[in-house]
């Protein structure tokens, strides 16, 4: 399903330029009629082309799939780390438009859309909520050699899926848990970060593309 | 008695051997540290790229309780935050203060510069710290350890992380040097020893209430010239 991130085609991207419609992903050569449209809140919708579709083309269609699924979700983090109705609206609109503006940033072959997305929302909760800088690591920027490989990329994406899909069969008790944790209802010694989530694929695939850039930055 | 807690994976000499713990990165993830914490991690994680995959997998954790968040909260202005996009464009890159061969990035943020931008005071016996700008529910500190001091036993309280950025110490639990991370909670009761050799540079965070005036981190309490 990630197969038009590597293979992008502008003029596909102009024609959703404008249009309301979510974003399809039609194959060259096939009649855009014969192509089905993906409802936005399809769980496999391919958000990955989407963003780089923003990143490409500034394209508002691909920007309006992404909005219409991660800013109402995005507003709902924040009311339930505590920010009332006015601050989530005004938070939530302020990282969507970091989406926008940092589309170049975003690295599919370490994060999901969704992960990235949340590392966004988060950091705003803390600046806007708990009024603190947020330390994050060194910039592994990327080099011209550090382009991901695409299966690279699919491989990543398809094990936070596989997490998510985890995550929903959790026992109801342990997933909420795991949601109080990042809602910010519980201090790091009341944390247990043994979540029963198959976090080992993830982990080593994410090493692979470290290791990737810092090979690239030698 | 030695209840130091470090996560300890096999690495090959000279690389990080004291790693954060799985709690640790999970709530860094999760953005539930004190601020001084958070520095602590991101300053190791600029050093080990295990423990930086470890982060991120949490991370993963945190999208996909994030795309599994009922929208319940109502929808959101899309024309207000087109407006938004097109009247505040992308921010350029503000010049960041440079990091060196000690000094990660996320840590020269906080010292306004690579080693030679720190602020020293002399706390005695040649030892100097530097307290850096934090949020006020934890501390963090640069201490500068001469080689060769010792620091008798001693209890202390909170949570304490001593991340080393030059030099290394020693103590019943191994050894720590650049990029390692000592965990002490509670009760620990120890003695490291800065070796022979550089002069120790460490990163110290704790969120110990502050109880009197004067008061010192683990490292420093008392300390002794050897
Ligand atoms: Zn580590």
């Amino acid at each position: 399903m990630l197969r038009n991130v590597s293979t992008y085609d502008p003029e596909e991207a102009s024609l959703a330029i404008g249009s309301r419609t979510p974003v399809t992903k039609s194959l060259k050569g096939t009649s855009p009629r014969m192509t089905k449209a993906k409802p936005v809140s399809d769980p496999s919708a391919d958000w990955v082309a989407c963003v780089e579709r923003v990143k490409r083309a500034q394209d508002r269609a691909a920007f309006r799939a992404l909005f219409d699924h991660f800013a109402p979700r995005v507003k709902a983090y924040l009311i339930k780390s505590g920010a009332d109705m006015a601050l989530a609206e005004e938070c939530t609109q302020d990282v969507m438009a970091t989406l926008w503006h940092k589309a170049h940033l975003f690295d599919p072959s370490r994060a999901s859309v969704a992960t990235w997305v949340y590392t966004i929302a988060r950091n705003r909760r803390i600046d806007i909520l708990r009024k603190q800088r947020r330390p994050e690591p060194e910039d592994l920027a990327w080099g011209p050699e550090a382009e991901p490989e695409p299966d690279e990329i699919v491989g990543l994406q398809q094990d936070s899926a596989r997490l998510g899909e985890a995550m929903a069969s959790l026992p109801r008790k342990q997933r909420e848990l795991i949601e109080k944790a990042y809602f910010g209802e519980l201090s790091h010694s009341e944390i247990a970060a043994e979540t029963g989530l198959p976090l080992g694929t993830i982990k080593s695939r994410i090493r692979l593309a470290l290791d990737r850039l810092r090979h690239a930055m030698k | 008695m030695t209840q130091t807690q470090t996560h300890q994976h096999l690495a090959p000499p000279g690389q990080v051997t004291h790693h954060l713990t799985p709690e640790l990165l999970m709530a860094y993830s999760a953005g539930t540290l004190p601020e001084a914490f958070s520095l602590v991690v991101a300053t190791h994680l600029s050093i080990c790229d295990s423990c930086r995959a470890d982060a991120a997998s949490y991370d993963t954790v945190g999208g996909a309780v994030l795309d599994s968040i009922s929208p319940d909260a109502g929808a959101c202005d899309f024309e207000a935050t087109l407006a938004r996009i097109t009247s505040s464009p992308a921010q350029p890159a503000t010049a960041q203060p440079l990091p060196d061969d000690v000094i990660p990035s996320p840590l020269a943020a906080y010292i306004g510069g690579g080693l030679d931008a720190v602020k020293w005071k002399k706390v005695g016996g040649g030892v100097r710290q530097a307290i850096l700008p934090t949020s006020s529910d934890a501390t963090a500190r640069l201490l500068y350890i001469p080689a060769g001091t010792a620091v008798p036993d001693h209890g202390h309280r909170g949570t304490e992380l001593t991340l080393v950025l030059q030099g290394a110490f020693s103590d019943e639990d191994g050894r720590y040097a650049r990029g390692d991370v000592e965990i002490a909670d509670e009760d620990v009761d120890h003695t490291p020893i800065a070796e022979t050799g550089a002069d120790c540079i460490c990163l110290a965070a704790t969120d110990a209430p502050l109880r009197f005036a004067g008061w010192l981190p683990r490292m420093l309490q008392p300390f002794v010239k050897i």
